[in-house]
């Protein structure tokens, strides 16, 4: 299955705000229709670790590489346009706008003559929801007005149109119910199929070894190691994330 | 079974959020105070054709400077300056149309409204300090500025063709204050709400996060909307100069809390990720028949301002209330 080229390469990174590091020593490649865990306590680093590859922070210090290519990646506009998709701990979405203008934001279709096309962008996002099964009422409705779980099946649904290469997604399904979750497990593992390369960062070590091929922990900002899942056990896990065993 | 009862309420779930209280208090508000005067005020001449179409022409101003305050509002900054921008583009271009001729002095007076836009613009969205302080400093400098322009002297504007174009001309009948009104409606009506610029504004005053990781540049889209807002002052100070055939410090200086205030009622959230534009024509002819009204009826101009700002609180009450629902 590896002998693809990696979609993304890390190394070396680290960051840092001003005297806190929130990382540092880190590098991971991650393979086409692969699917990478990213666990760790609270405050160890992940979040900041898929921000920077998404290019919301910039690393103060290492090399990505996606596809063969060392990008510096300094926005998100960036990430996109390299086929990188994320889906934010704290959930992206405009909460005032309708859920097909937050499916399409920044990427609205438009006609020939530069007006929006909402037909279209309506027509594809009820396909969409569709397709992933997420219940909302309809692509009318307003953010707000949706529980936390018809959100962040939004969010998902977003970044799996929009993914060509690689999806982040950062505990997708913290708010999520039993149902609801099992339907983003599916998602995820079906993006395998698409040759998508999947990070995801999760606290449910259950869904982790459900989910992944390879688990990475970190702690406090550190690399602590990466197993394959099939050659490792929860014991092993819980005592990397915490430093006891 | 249960997904079909579902699928039965959702749709009809969906139209009840979509036809929002809110978005009709500026035409239920609009039509009750036309109601009143038409009643209270029918034999003061309030009905009469010549005067409907004043309180039109009058608000001319108010409703194209409201137009960029919507697009302000929803990109989720404010911008107090235009009270300051309409005299300053007014005596530009007075100033400059005696010397130059006319076509210079739009150019100055259209001008003096971008530069100023483009200061508050450029502070706010690249020095990233608040628009309201931002605005709220450039409108006391540059009401100075105003009045240090003439000092304090009325600058006669006496071209006939600017006086016409601006002011008292028509065209088709039609005068062309109500032309510059409907061609400014129209054209903000479109970019607000069918671009996808119009879109990226919304974006960016519901959620600057998102609207940045979603690829949205949210620096120039604050600089694009306080610029857009400096430049339609600039229009409404044109107007004012053509229609009173005069430039003076004092021109708009009351305005900026007929202009919130007509935003606002028009459905406009004050925080930003929501806006009409067709709501502010109404909220704007609902400001300017008010004051039209209040004057029929004879009140003192103290009871006039008590009244309209009574008015203004109600409005963003129910601004808030829909923000916090
Ligand atoms: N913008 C920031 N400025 C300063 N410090 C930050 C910033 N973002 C994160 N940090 C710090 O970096 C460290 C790692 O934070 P991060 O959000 O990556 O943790 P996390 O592993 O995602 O935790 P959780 O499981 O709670 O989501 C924390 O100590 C945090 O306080
Ligand atoms: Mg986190």
């Amino acid at each position: 299955m590896n002998t693809q080229a990696p979609v993304l390469q890390l190394k070396d990174i680290r960051k840092n705000f001003d005297a806190v590091v929130a990382i540092e020593n880190f590098s991971l490649d991650i393979y086409p229709g692969e699917i990478v865990a990213l666990v760790g306590d609270n405050g160890a680093g992940k979040s900041t670790l898929i921000k920077i590859v998404s290019g919301v922070y910039g690393p103060s210090s290492g090399t990505i590489t996606i596809e063969g290519e060392t990008v510096a990646m300094s926005s998100a506009t960036m990430a996109r346009s390299h086929g990188i998709e994320v889906v934010y701990q704290d959930l992206a979405l405009a909460d005032q706008q309708a859920v097909y203008m937050n499916m399409f934001l920044g990427r609205e279709l438009t006609n020939g003559i530069g007006l929006l096309d909402r037909k279209t962008m309506i027509s594809e996002t009820e396909k969409l929801v569709k397709e992933l099964d997420v219940r909302i009422p309809s692509a009318h409705a307003t953010i707000r007005d949706l529980s936390g779980g018809q959100r962040q099946g939004v969010a998902i649904a977003r970044a799996t149109r929009w993914a060509k290469k690689l999806i982040l997604l950062d505990e997708p399904t913290a708010a999520l119910g039993v149902a609801e979750t099992a339907k983003v497990e599916e998602i995820v593992q079906s993006l395998k199929s698409r040759n998508i390369g999947v990070l995801i960062i999760s606290h449910s070590l259950d869904q982790v070894f459900k989910l992944s091929d390879r688990i990475c922990v970190l702690r406090r900002g550190k690399q602590i190691g990466i197993r394959k899942t099939s050659e490792t056990n929860k014991n092993e896990i819980v005592s990397m994330i915490t430093g006891v065993n | 079974m249960s997904s079909a009862t579902s699928n039965a309420a959702n749709p009809a779930m969906s139209m009840i959020s979509r036809i929002n209280i809110q978005q009709y208090v500026v035409y239920v508000g609009f039509l009750a105070i036309f109601l009143f005067f038409a009643i209270v005020l029918k034999d003061s001449g309030f009905l009469t054709v010549r005067n409907l179409s004043n309180i039109v022409l009058q608000t001319a101003p108010i409703t194209i400077m409201a137009i960029g305050m919507v697009f302000v509002l929803s990109a989720g900054e404010i911008d107090l300056s235009i009270g300051s921008t309409v005299a300053v583009a007014a005596l530009s271009a007075a100033v400059t149309m005696n010397a130059y001729g006319m076509i210079a002095g739009i150019a100055a007076g259209i001008g003096a409204g971008v530069a100023i836009g483009l200061v508050n613009g450029l502070l706010v969205a690249y020095v990233r300090l608040p628009s309201f302080l931002v605005t709220l400093a450039t409108l006391g400098l540059f009401a100075g500025v105003a009045r240090s322009l003439t000092n304090l002297r009325s600058i006669p504007v006496t071209d006939s063709m600017f006086t016409g174009f601006f002011g008292s001309g028509s065209l088709l009948g039609i005068p062309s204050l109500i032309w510059w009104t409907v061609i400014a409606i129209v054209a903000g009506h479109l970019i607000f709400r069918e671009t996808r610029f119009g879109a990226h504004v919304l974006a960016t005053g519901d959620n600057a996060r998102a609207a940045s990781v979603s690829g949205i540049p949210v620096p120039r889209i604050r600089l694009a909307v306080l610029v857009i807002s400096g430049a339609l002052a600039g229009l409404a100070g044109l107007l004012y100069a053509g229609r009173l055939q005069a430039a003076k410090y004092t021109l708009g200086e009351t305005d900026l809390m007929t202009v919130i205030a007509a935003v606002i009622v028009g459905g406009t959230l004050l925080n930003g990720g929501k806006g009409s534009i067709i709501g502010a024509l109404v909220g704007s002819l609902m400001m300017g028949m008010l004051n039209n009204g209040l004057i029929l009826m004879g009140l003192s101009v103290s009871d006039q301002m008590i009244v309209r700002g009574l008015i203004i609180l109600a409005a963003v009450a129910v601004s808030l209330r829909e923000k916090l629902r």
